[in-house]
């Protein structure tokens, strides 16, 4: 049975090489070069060996992104997916979590009949954690979150959600919205052969309107969440290094003492 | 993606993947143990990146030798430096003799496996009388029936110990008995694990994790249907091959002279003495800085050679410059490296030494530098021949 999935992946600022927050608008600057956000290649993977395990079917990728940039997604074309819908407009710069949401279930529809939306549990730049969430609510579908492990079985989806103690046993019926983590599946490294056939798959390049959303719905406008300050975060103090000179046991062992873990 | 330069950056991107897998740890453990990269290759192989300038007809991605050499820069640059390239350079292109002018059955038979990395290839043509003046070869291939009976000895041959086949260049005609000397020289595919053939693998500076050997012949017999093109015209495929090869390796030392400055940088950066980064002294910044420049332009011009390859101009003059700049600014870029780590860059851990040691072979093969100005000299500003 042919499985089509679609998956949502960020392209972000290179983490090596990350770039500075605006201090008026205090958003990550995003004029330098994006890439494919590492928590969404596990993402991209899944939907892969899905549709192999499926014996066909499609993955299509979703993206929302300034300036038309393809950088991340041709990376997960490479990889193996075959199409993409790309959503850029100057209306979205500023869009909170629900407004990013909003685009991104209408960019899905446009997609086409999925049986499965794939996201990443949240991204690695903005670590909202709630988008999947909202995605499956305004498109009206079940979300399972934490997944990590995905098995089709017919119309019915099973997942290991992962929790503190250890994992839960999910069902919900096709189609879903699910987010997985990082140690669902190996992502691959694109082939050379996959990086030239990336060059010729199709890239739909959508504006706002040809979602049919209100401008007014989305970015600065329409976004119901406010920064109301950043700060940087408290550089961590320096650990004890313990110089071995035959007795550096002893003295972990009084370290641990201290601190009453044995 | 629009341009060459976006696939010439995909590409990029791609090979740093695959390479970012194997650290600097892996290389130098492999280079002490002399031991193969298996692991390295058959990445490299799965992802598809040996067939990039192979034709699209035996499952190659038809590119050229500018894709061909940034695909060898960037596993240079990634720490792997020669030690990587040499374990992928003659399936890359070195087999192009094979691909130009085999016979049919010879390229459908091999060069898909070449593609696919499961059949490795070396390649011999230097003798211990015979380096660069290839024509002086003693190797003899006599001719008994079907079958060509070789006898003699080569050196220098890359990886020959863990080859199935060797693309190989005999003297069909004694040198006494042809016209030109360059007539009568031969070229053979033939098997190399035979008993007929001893290989014994040379103790060198570095790279040492790709052997490198002396290969002796003993009335090995390869079929006639093994001999690629025509019998006597071996030179002048080899020829073809000549530009193309420095245009790799030139571009393989970019790859080291980048591996080098990088790992100087972080170092100069790190290192603190008399309270300050060893890089805030003038006299650690300028090398590195200039080492940088002097990179660059040879990346210019090795650049400019692989395009008038592509492009099917002549490109002697150019790929002769090329290798002849990068080799110069990759071991400064080395050198510098190692002055910059101070004694820590004579201790094997810290790798520059690696990439010094690498670096100064890219000045000698796969021909000297002054072999080079001899060609700039003779035949690029019209001056006398000197040998």
């Amino acid at each position: 049975m042919a499985m089509n999935i679609v998956v949502c992946v960020k392209q972000i600022p290179d983490p090596a090489d990350p770039g500075e927050l605006d201090p008026n608008t205090k958003t990550l600057k995003r004029d330098v070069k994006l890439i494919l956000d590492e928590a969404d290649s596990y993402g991209v993977e899944m939907a892969l060996q899905l549709v192999d395990a499926a014996g066909g079917g499609e993955v299509t990728l979703v993206s929302m992104a300034p300036d038309d940039e393809v950088g991340g997604i041709r990376t997960a074309l490479a990889m193996g997916a075959a199409k993409a819908v790309l959503v850029s407009d100057e209306a979205l710069v500023g869009s909170d979590a629900l407004g990013t949401a909003k685009v991104l279930a209408k960019a899905i529809e446009r997609a086409g009949d999925a049986d499965l939306v794939i996201t990443a549990t949240e991204s690695s730049d903005g670590y909202t954690g709630t988008v999947p969430e909202q995605v499956a609510e305004l498109l009206g579908l079940p979300s399972i979150t934490f997944a990590k492990s995905i098995e089709v079985d017919g119309n019915t989806i099973k997942v290991k959600r992962q929790t503190e103690a250890g994992y839960d046993d999910v069902e919900a019926p096709t189609p879903a919205v699910i987010s997985v983590t990082a140690g669902v599946v190996e992502p691959r490294y694109p082939s050379f052969k996959g990086i030239m056939a990336a060059k010729s798959k199709p890239v739909d390049e959508v504006t706002v309107a040809d979602l049919g959303l209100d401008a007014d719905a989305v970015g600065w406008a329409g976004a119901r969440q406010e920064i109301v300050e950043i700060a940087t975060a408290e550089t961590r103090e320096a650990g004890t290094i313990i110089e071995d000179e035959g007795e550096g046991y002893a003295q972990i062992v009084d370290f641990l003492a201290d601190l009453k873990v044995i | 993606m629009e341009s060459q330069d976006d696939l010439h950056e995909a590409l990029r991107e791609g090979v740093a993947a695959v390479c970012s897998q194997f650290d600097d740890a892996y290389w130098r453990d492999l280079d002490e143990r002399h031991e193969f990269p298996w692991k390295f290759y058959e990445a490299m192989a799965e992802g598809g990146w040996m067939g990039v300038a192979m034709p699209t007809e035996y499952g190659g991605g038809g590119l050229g030798i500018t894709e061909a050499s940034i695909v060898l820069e960037e596993v240079a640059a990634s720490g792997a430096a020669m030690n990587g390239c040499s374990a992928l350079h003659l399936s890359m292109f070195g087999m192009n003799p094979l691909v130009k002018h085999g016979s049919e059955a010879l390229r459908e038979a091999y060069v898909p496996r070449i593609v696919d990395g499961s059949l490795h290839v070396a390649f011999g043509v230097t003798e211990p009388d015979a380096g660069t003046d290839t024509t002086k070869i003693t190797t003899r291939a006599t001719r008994v029936g079907d079958t060509y009976v070789v006898r003699g000895s080569k050196v220098w041959m890359t990886k020959a110990s863990l080859c199935e086949k060797v693309l190989l260049l005999v003297r069909t005609t004694p040198i006494d008995e042809v016209v030109r000397r360059t007539d009568g020289l031969t070229l053979l595919f033939a098997d190399l694990q035979r008993p007929e053939v001893n290989i014994r693998a040379i103790p060198k500076v570095g790279r040492n994790a790709v052997v490198s050997c002396e290969v002796t012949f003993d009335d090995l017999e390869v079929p006639v249907d093994h001999r690629v093109g025509e019998e006597g015209q071996g030179f002048k495929y080899l020829l073809d091959g000549l530009n193309p090869e420095r245009i790799l390796v030139a571009a393989e030392a970019l790859g080291i002279g980048r591996a080098s400055i990088r790992k100087a940088v972080d170092y100069a950066n790190e290192r603190v003495v008399y309270g300050s980064p060893i890089g805030s002294n003038q006299g650690i910044a300028f090398p590195l800085a200039e080492a940088y420049a002097r990179l660059h332009a040879a990346t210019l011009v090795v650049r400019e050679a692989g395009a008038r390859y592509d492009d099917g101009l002549s490109c002697g003059e150019q790929a002769n410059m090329a290798k002849y700049l990068a080799a110069d600014a990759a071991f400064a870029a080395a050198d510098q490296a190692m002055q910059t780590f101070g004694g820590f860059g004579y201790a094997l851990e810290y790798d520059v030494s690696r990439y010094w040691r690498e670096a100064r072979l890219m000045k000698i093969a796969p021909v000297p530098q002054e072999m080079i100005l001899n060609y700039l000299a003779e035949h690029v500003l019209g001056l006398p021949r000197s040998y």
